[in-house]
């Protein structure tokens, strides 16, 4: 299966783990990404907000280089929440305000480009492996099942919220991440906050905000006794992974999560050496949170919860997740 | 020339026509044309007066068919056509155009609306001189009536009919009559309790002897017409023995297996595979649940019929299909919850301690899985503090956008129960509104108010166990912001309770294609028309009460279905009524006998003749729509008052100026054979 | 500038109408009922001069100035629960980039105590249109060197840390054909004006 491919600012250093863990689990799952040929960025959340038009321009010309793409099945994959937010965002908008495509196609004339609304169709990294690859694909592939990790899934707002171009996922209380990590053998954590926003760039507008936000996170993971955080954006992975050490200070508290893309997990379960998928390029040291995969001893488990009393009301009936 | 003598009409309406028709010229024109003896403009034709000059013209000037320009047929059809009658000329000799709904009320252009007034005119003076007498066809009326659904506004309108000496089939899905009534403790804002209200009117129904109960019963299909409908009805099997069971109620006690009540007990409590669903059941025979039952799926137990000391329990009872024949039907079928494990955020379902309203109901009543105490899910610790979430599900167009009309009020009951029970717990409504419109209600919030309820102006934003800060931990905390101080607030509290909305029931269309009936975009039943008319339908003989047709509450319900009841006796007691005579009818010699109409027809109103090879419209069961007509490949079919003949010259009038290409206007005639 | 469909007015456009049309869409914003949720929703709401809804009901009021000088927009972190939530399908989020780029255009955000976001904003979109590509160490530096020069030496580590485990950049990256996104992005300057 062949992709188009954004990797987007963060993935060619910041979130090199990310890219990294990403191209080695492409090949062994058969999907092949072709890299947008000169792609810029895609403006964060920081183009927007000074200018609507060249925002939606900047994201245009990354759509059209995407069209212009043979061969990518006219749909363009983006592992970073806040690209795949943007480019499904401007493709959106130019479909339904056909005065803002106007406009924005002017601007791309003046580089020689053009792009149709709707011919490029955006997913998210983790849509195309749960949707097009599919759990018994990647279960197959699973050497190293991760026995003894407990593993608190974090998807983040982007991925899963508003849904530009339709939701793969649930918008409060998505599944696919945590069905994929259990894929893996890892024992996952179904934490509350697992939707809830990391803070994005308040880290540098207003630390205090950004700071709690965070906290709100590790404690949640913490709480339900989470191995290690899985994420599948690298602001994300940046807020709760290089600032754990500050937010530690900030508030006295004493976490130590690791912070590791689900990419690096998928990688770690087929058997891949953990240096080719970025592992130690995390600044909470993810190695004793490792140590526990397949060791002879695993991690005990949650006190079995205790008998429901007699006088005990029952439980509505849940869906059962497939 | 023409033998017939027309009398053309152009209403005024006020200013509606004549503000944008110039009324007096198209009358003027209106004269000068063929087969018109008069014309006439007016201010308001419907009136005595304009009705009068219509009576007039026919015996003084021997009209032999009458034209009116007015509004829709919708309206004064009706009313014109019985003018006509009075003076002795047949009914169906009369055409209206309308020039208000279709022209002055479509446009601002004087020019153009006086032409297309003509042009509509025009078009009904050539139509109406080849309209034929028409007699209206009489139908029967069978005085026994189906109401479907046994909740209170089924209830009410089955013992309105029978008390009026009309047999009644009450046909209920259930094992019990009773509906979502029968689940409530107490109902606002008198705060009678439900079962004490309702229990002597369901017992009222089981002994009646003009109503015939089915319950345990559905409906699967329904053929014929207003007074004349035959009804199958499948009536499940319970497996026990009516004329034996005397309801004493030992199977029950006796049967090992607890199975989970998620009708009756809103799956907060259990009954057994053999049950009767609440003690007051009416009938009060039991019913055997053969999906949880051991006997069923195991071939075990039996110990229902070891103990019965009736003999009553008969496991080869089968389902018995009744056919039943009723003059009308009336739906009462009720609605559903909504579902609150849609809005994950809110937690029900994951988070132990959030409630929907159903399973609170449930919980508060006397007779429910806690015998009225209100504690939490583990069965035993009673809630210090109560949070009622108002509006889930409903104004919001992520799932329903109307307003579900009774979740404020029973909000506010659920408010006062947990003050009345647990006096030193604190209380929050969080709304949006508080819609309270009814008698009583205003009174009963300001009640509320008394009680030192909180209410917090504030939708809802999450239900969360996620503690944050000291005092959350082990608290269900509502995050929502207090708007009238507009601040984000965290109150923790120990059990929330959903108030979620009504929805149709979940299988309403395919219940309103058995009937034929419409259903709207939320799946409530369609009424005739919504401020005039709702609890009559678009078809004939089939009537609407209760939450089926929208959300309401429980004195709306009773008036309804005393509504839909009285239709049904005035229908009952004319003894006859009688039907448009607008139908299709099949010319035979010209049927080829291809069958393309058959399926076409909505109201199965088509048969085929094997031995003749031709079809045939039941004529009682046709409606008129004009589908076959415009379908059959031969003109085999001919609508009475809708003849291809008719329509044509209709078309023709309309197209009164359009130029031939050689310049000259045309004299409509007959186009095709 | 006007991307979103304008419906004719027969009136004059009021503050309310000028934040509907600078957003592309239908952000439905005339909908909105105070229900609460967005407020309720936001995860840094308690940080905020005004609540969302508040900040709405300050516009359809008309109170421009207001408005424009509160951090609200500034304190926005776009997770969309207020969008996804909203009952009316308001396009919260959105309308938040809207007031940011009003209150830039007006300069009242000087006011709010956000006063330095903007600048962070302008920053990073001046080093995109020089590069095609963000660059964090410049972004930083130019920013905390402007805003808060002793958060320098607090970030310092930090970014040493980042550079030695090759998470960050010393020298901005730049795409090749930087010329022809200069050549779009003036023409959307020109077409659009800022908003």
């Amino acid at each position: 299966m062949k992709y188009g491919y954004y990797p987007g600012c963060s993935l060619e250093r910041n979130a090199i783990a990310y890219h990294k863990s990403a191209m080695a689990v492409a090949a062994p799952l058969e999907i092949e990404f072709v890299e947008v040929e000169d792609w810029n960025c895609c403006g964060a959340t920081e183009y927007i907000t000074v200018d609507l038009l060249g925002a939606h321009a900047l994201v245009g010309r990354n759509l059209a280089l995407a069209a212009q793409q043979p061969d990518n099945g006219h749909q363009l994959v983006a592992p970073c929440s806040a690209c795949f937010l943007n480019l499904s965002k401007t493709d959106r908008y130019m479909l339904d305000s056909p005065e803002l495509a106007e406009k924005v196609n002017a601007a791309l004339a003046a580089g020689g480009l053009h792009y149709t609304p709707g011919s490029v169709r955006v997913r998210h990294l983790l849509d195309v492996i749960v949707n097009d690859v599919g759990y018994d694909a990647v279960a197959e592939k699973v050497t190293r099942p991760l026995q003894g990790l407990r593993v608190a899934p974090y998807y983040g707002c982007l991925i899963v919220r508003p849904g530009y171009q339709g939701v793969f996922d649930d918008p409060e209380y998505p599944t696919s991440l945590d069905k994929l990590m259990r894929t893996l053998g890892a024992k996952v954590v179904d934490f509350p906050l697992k939707t809830h926003c990391c803070g994005g760039h308040m880290t540098q507008i207003s630390q205090s905000t950004a700071f709690e936000l965070i906290r709100r996170l590790l404690k949640n993971a913490a709480d339900y006794d989470a191995d290690v955080i899985v994420t599948l954006c690298p602001m994300c992975q940046l807020n709760l992974d290089a600032y754990q050490d500050a937010v530690n200070r900030h508030f006295k508290t004493d976490y130590h999560i690791p912070i590791l893309y689900f990419t690096q997990l998928m990688g770690l379960a087929f058997g891949i050496p953990p240096k080719e998928l970025g592992i130690g390029k995390e600044f909470v040291d993810a190695r004793p949170a490792l140590a526990k995969v397949g060791a002879e001893a695993p991690a005990p488990e949650a006190p079995r919860r205790k008998r429901r009393p007699k006088e005990a009301l029952p439980m509505p009936r849940m869906p059962e997740e497939e | 020339m023409s033998k017939e003598r027309v009398g053309v009409y152009i209403c005024h309406c006020g200013t509606n026509i004549a503000g944008t028709v110039d009324v007096e010229a198209v009358a003027r024109w209106a004269s000068e044309q063929p087969h018109v003896a008069v014309a006439r403009d007016y201010k308001f034709m419907c009136s005595s007066l304009g009705q009068d000059l219509i009576e007039e013209d026919i015996r003084e000037l021997g009209l032999t068919r009458v034209v009116v320009a007015a509004c829709s047929p919708h309206m004064h059809e009706k009313t014109f056509r019985t003018a006509c009658q009075r003076a002795g000329l047949n009914p169906f000799l009369f055409e209206m155009a309308n020039i208000r709904e279709h022209n002055s009320w479509a446009t601002d252009d004087r020019e153009a609306a006086t032409e297309k007034a003509k042009a509509l005119v025009k078009g009904a003076i050539e139509r109406v001189v080849h309209h034929q007498p028409l007699e209206p066809l009489p139908v029967q009326i069978n005085p026994a009536t189906l109401v479907v659904g046994g909740g209170i506004a089924g209830i009410t309108a089955a013992l309105e009919l029978a008390n009026a000496g009309y047999p009644v089939y009450l046909v209920e899905r259930e094992p019990s009559i009773g509906g979502h009534m029968a689940q409530l403790d107490k109902t606002f804002p008198t705060l009678d309790c439900s079962a004490c209200i309702l229990t002597p009117k369901m017992v009222e129904v089981g002994q009646h002897p003009h109503i015939t109960l089915l319950s345990y019963s559905e409906v699967e299909e329904v053929e014929g017409y207003i007074g004349n409908f035959t009804v199958t009805v499948r009536k499940k099997a319970r497996h026990v023995n009516e004329e034996l069971c005397t309801g004493c109620g030992i199977c029950e006690e006796k049967c090992p297996k607890k199975v989970l009540d998620e009708v009756f007990e809103a799956g907060l409590g259990y009954r057994k595979a053999i049950y009767r669903p609440f003690p007051q059941a009416v009938p009060k025979y039991p019913v055997i649940d053969v999906e949880n039952c051991i006997y069923f799926q195991r071939g075990k137990c039996k110990a229902c019929q070891i103990f019965c000391p009736a003999g009553a329990i008969d496991f080869e009872q089968e389902d018995e299909i009744l056919q039943i024949e009723v003059g009308n039907i009336i739906l009462a079928t009720g609605y559903d919850l909504f579902d609150p494990r849609r809005i994950p955020q809110y937690g029900y379902g994951r988070l132990a301690n959030v409630f929907t309203s159903l399973e609170f109901e449930r919980m508060v009543n006397a007779a429910g899985p806690t015998g009225g105490r209100i504690v939490l899910r583990d069965g035993v610790t009673e809630p210090q503090s109560v949070a009622i979430i108002h509006c889930v599900g409903s104004r919001d167009k992520n799932y329903n956008e109307y307003c579900s009309k009774v979740c404020c009020m029973y909000s506010l009951k659920f408010a006062h129960l947990v003050h009345e029970r647990l006096p030193n717990a604190e209380v929050y409504n969080f709304y949006i509104d508080i819609r309270a419109p009814g008698k009583g209600y205003e009174e009963f919030y300001h009640r509320l108010l008394e009680e030192k309820t909180h209410f917090i102006r504030g939708r809802v934003a999450e239900v969360t166990d996620a503690a944050r800060m000291p005092g959350e931990e082990g608290k269900l905390i509502v995050q929502v912001e207090d708007t009238l101080i507009g601040r984000q607030r965290r109150i923790p509290v120990d059990m929330v309770i959903l108030s979620a909305g009504l929805e149709a029931r979940h299988d309403s269309r395919e219940v309103a294609q058995r009937f034929g009936l419409g259903c709207d975009f939320n799946g409530f039943f369609v009424e005739r028309h919504p401020k005039l008319d709702p609890v009559a339908t678009m078809t004939e003989g089939v009537f609407v009460a209760g939450a089926c047709q929208g959300p309401k509450d429980i004195p709306e319900s009773v008036a309804q279905g005393a509504a839909a009841a009285a239709r049904v006796a005035s229908l009952i007691s004319q003894g006859t009524v009688l039907m448009e005579p607008v139908r299709a009818h099949i010319i035979e010699e010209l049927c080829s006998g291809c069958r393309i109409c058959n399926n076409l027809c909505p109201y199965n109103a088509i048969v085929y003749h094997e031995d003749r090879k031709v079809s045939e419209v039941v004529t009682a069961l046709c409606q008129g729509c004009g589908t076959c007509v415009a379908a059959c490949p031969s003109a085999a079919i001919t609508g009475a008052h809708f003849t291809s003949e008719q329509v044509m010259f209709q078309i023709e009038g309309i197209l009164w100026d359009v130029r031939s290409p050689d310049g000259r206007e045309r004299e409509p005639e007959m186009v095709m054979a | 500038m006007a991307t979103a469909t304008t419906t004719t007015l027969a009136r004059a456009p009021t503050f309310l109408d000028e934040v509907i049309a600078a957003t592309p869409g239908d952000p439905h914003l005339e909908l909105c009922l105070q229900c609460g949720t967005c407020g309720g929703s936001c995860p840094s709401g308690p940080d905020m001069d005004h609540t969302p809804r508040h900040l709405f009901a300050l516009i359809a009021a008309g109170m421009k100035d207001e408005v424009l000088r509160s951090n609200t927009p500034w304190y926005c972190v776009s997770c969309y629960y207020c969008m996804a939530r909203c009952p009316q399908e308001i396009h919260i989020t959105d309308l938040m980039y809207t007031l940011k780029r009003m209150a830039i255009q007006e300069g009242l955000y000087r006011e709010s105590s956000a006063a330095e976001a903007p600048e962070f904003s302008e920053t990073f979109i001046d080093l995109v249109e020089n590069y095609g590509r963000s660059f964090e160490l410049g972004l930083a530096t130019r920013h905390y060197l402007r805003h808060h020069p002793l958060g320098v030496v607090k970030m310092a580590p930090m970014a040493l840390d980042l550079l030695r485990k090759g998470r960050m950049d010393l020298t901005p990256r730049r795409i090749k054909k930087i010329d022809q996104l200069k050549a779009i992005l003036a023409k959307a300057r020109e077409l659009g004006g800022a908003a």
